[in-house]
């Protein structure tokens, strides 16, 4: 840092002849594009998550034994569907808390201020990094799982729970998951613009993905029975189960649900955000 | 132009910001001085809308930051160094900031140059010291060529070689026609760059005036005379502009208006004995302690007491 420049002496501080910049909900959505990818945690979480659902896919369905001794993972998997998505649970806390990062890791490290002094008018950095975050966990996680649905049912193959990507319900259950864990990414950015705090808004995420169903399970059985189905984690597992309980949502509704929760967490968000102090 | 209406901040039982009232004019460096805490931040937070105002207003360059339609062209400011994720380049972090508004990456290629960041600018900002930190900011600010620029303590953290840049920088911008409003606890760097001057304390105004009318107020150019006939050297100074005080003993005077050699060549001719003769310099420092004393929000334990400047 040895470069000392003179005083600028560009374009005198009259508005002719200056370049007329404005800011734009596609420019914002370019700038927050680009400032996913210029951290190194966004590359290393999402391949590391996404590699982990594969692997364990794997592992499940080398474990499928029913009814043998030796007890594995996936020794009593349901279906295809099921092992392909062994690794899910893992998967999400990585895409949610990245997401939770997005948003929170702005606060902590300082740059919501530069990022709102850019944008003042706020929402538009909210809305942007849903897009930019929630599409490309969208597009990864989407990949992924018919990867993981492809690895491990080649392993299936010739057991009673084979599965053809043709088979019904199949490509509906994996677009599920991927949808899925892109709505558990924006979730993670909501509660990171709610919280605005990496520890308060993972804990948050967990408590709601983990959390939450334990606690119902402490109910009376009748409540317990009327509340767990709209719960985000049973809605959300609506949405990729190849053949639902009796007592959960169909996926259709499960998305519905699922999505609904997400909305009121951002709407939460986009409060605080356009509201209090940065 | 900087127009700050009755501004006032709380958080709840605490007032930030208490009733400011002051315009800050373009093509001169205006200094924003004030005790740690005395609202400083705040008012330059709430300049660019980080903060909502509890009541009052402020607007650049006539409306309020958050409704022109490209604010960092309105308006650059340095809020705190490391407004940046520490993962992430300054390259990355500018050109991030310069998509929003469209700016063309020659433009951020260029502010990092002037900025002086060239061989660090791909380097993960985390690993930064806190001056090039500090150049960070100031790039960014810089970044949308903005009529306005606003900084905050721009010299911490700042080699002597840095404060040099810093001070020729402002200077530079100032003479450009731009409105240049810099914040610091030091007045004697604000002696140096700034023209104009607004001081706070406690979030209230305690002065909007300029450097030179400061200096004078606080004693500025003043002489102590001590002589065996101070009531005769009274009548023989006696002038237009000059202004006599006693000072502390009786044989005391403190003279404004006439310099030393001056007074000390009419004494002669008139055969008036001096015992001491020396031109007083006011320390910048003291007067403004001298002037928010009072309004310190956090005392050491040896606090300074003002030594209470020649006046």
């Amino acid at each position: 840092m040895t470069t000392l420049t003179p005083a600028p002496a560009p374009a005198a501080a009259d508005t002719r002849g200056r370049p007329a910049y404005k800011v734009t909900g596609p420019r914002v959505l370019r700038a927050e594009w680009a400032k996913l990818w210029s951290l190194r945690s966004t590359w290393i979480t999402l391949s590391l998550s996404l590699a982990l659902l594969i692997a364990l896919g794997m592992i499940f369905a080398s474990t499928y034994a029913p009814g043998a001794d030796a007890r594995g993972p996936g020794a009593e998997a349901a279906d295809a569907v099921a092992v392909a998505l062994g690794g899910l649970n893992f998967a999400q806390l990585a895409i949610g808390v990245l997401g939770v990062l997005v948003m929170a890791g702005e606060y902590s490290t300082g740059t919501i201020r530069s990022t709102l002094a850019a944008v003042p008018t706020r929402l538009p950095v909210l809305w942007s990094k849903v897009i930019s975050y929630g599409g490309t966990a969208f597009l990864t996680a989407g990949v992924t799982v018919f990867v993981s649905f492809f690895a491990s049912g080649r392993m299936l193959d010739g057991t009673d729970i084979a599965l053809g990507i043709s088979s019904p319900g199949v490509v509906r259950a994996l677009l599920g998951a991927g949808a899925y864990l892109a709505l558990v990414g924006v979730l993670g950015v909501a509660l990171g613009a709610l919280i605005r705090s990496v520890a308060g808004g993972i804990g948050l995420l967990v408590t709601t993905l983990m959390l939450l169903p334990l606690l119902t399970s402490l109910l009376p059985t009748t409540l317990r029975d009327n509340i767990t189905p709209y719960l985000p984690s049973s809605a959300g597992g609506s949405m990729f189960a190849l053949h639902p309980a009796s007592d959960a949502l169909s996926p259709g509704a499960g998305l519905a649900v699922f999505a609904g929760w997400v909305v009121l967490a951002l709407a939460g968000a986009a409060w605080r955000l356009a509201r209090s102090d940065a | 132009m900087i127009e700050i209406n009755r501004l006032v901040k709380r958080y709840g039982e605490k007032t930030a910001v208490d009733g400011l009232d002051f315009t800050v004019r373009p093509g001169v460096v205006t200094g924003f001085l004030g005790p740690n805490g005395a609202g400083k931040s705040t008012t330059m937070r709430m300049i660019v809308g980080l903060d909502e105002p509890s009541a009052g207003s402020v607007t650049v360059n006539g409306r309020r930051y958050a409704t022109h339609r490209a604010p960092l062209q309105e308006v650059g400011a340095l809020l705190e160094a490391k407004s940046i994720h520490p993962g992430r380049s300054a390259f990355h972090h500018l050109n991030a900031l310069a998509l929003t508004h469209g700016i063309p990456r020659r433009r951020v290629d260029e502010v990092i140059e002037q900025a002086g960041l060239s061989q660090v600018a791909r380097k993960r900002a985390g690993a930064f010291s806190l001056g090039m930190g500090q150049r960070l900011g100031i790039a960014a600010a810089l970044l949308g060529d903005p009529q306005t620029v606003i900084l905050d303590e721009p010299v911490n953290g700042l080699d002597p070689e840095g404060v040099l840049w810093i001070r020729n920088l402002l200077t530079g911008l100032a003479a450009d026609g731009r409105t240049v409003f810099v914040s610091s606890h030091l007045m004697s760097e604000m002696a140096l760059t700034a023209t104009n001057l607004v001081v706070v304390g406690r979030g209230k105004l305690l002065a909007d005036t300029t450097v030179e009318r400061f200096i004078q107020d606080a004693g500025g150019h003043s002489v102590k005379v001590v002589t065996a006939d101070p009531a005769r050297l009274r009548d023989l100074l006696r002038g237009p502009d000059v202004e006599i005080t006693a000072g502390e003993s009786a044989e005391e005077l403190q003279v404004v208006g006439l310099d030393a050699r001056q007074i000390g060549a009419t004494a002669f001719d008139h055969g008036v004995p001096l015992y001491e003769l020396t031109p007083q310099t006011v320390s910048l420092e003291e007067a403004f302690m001298g002037m928010t004393g009072d309004a310190v929000e956090y005392h050491g334990s040896l606090a300074a007491t003002p030594l209470g400047s020649a006046a």
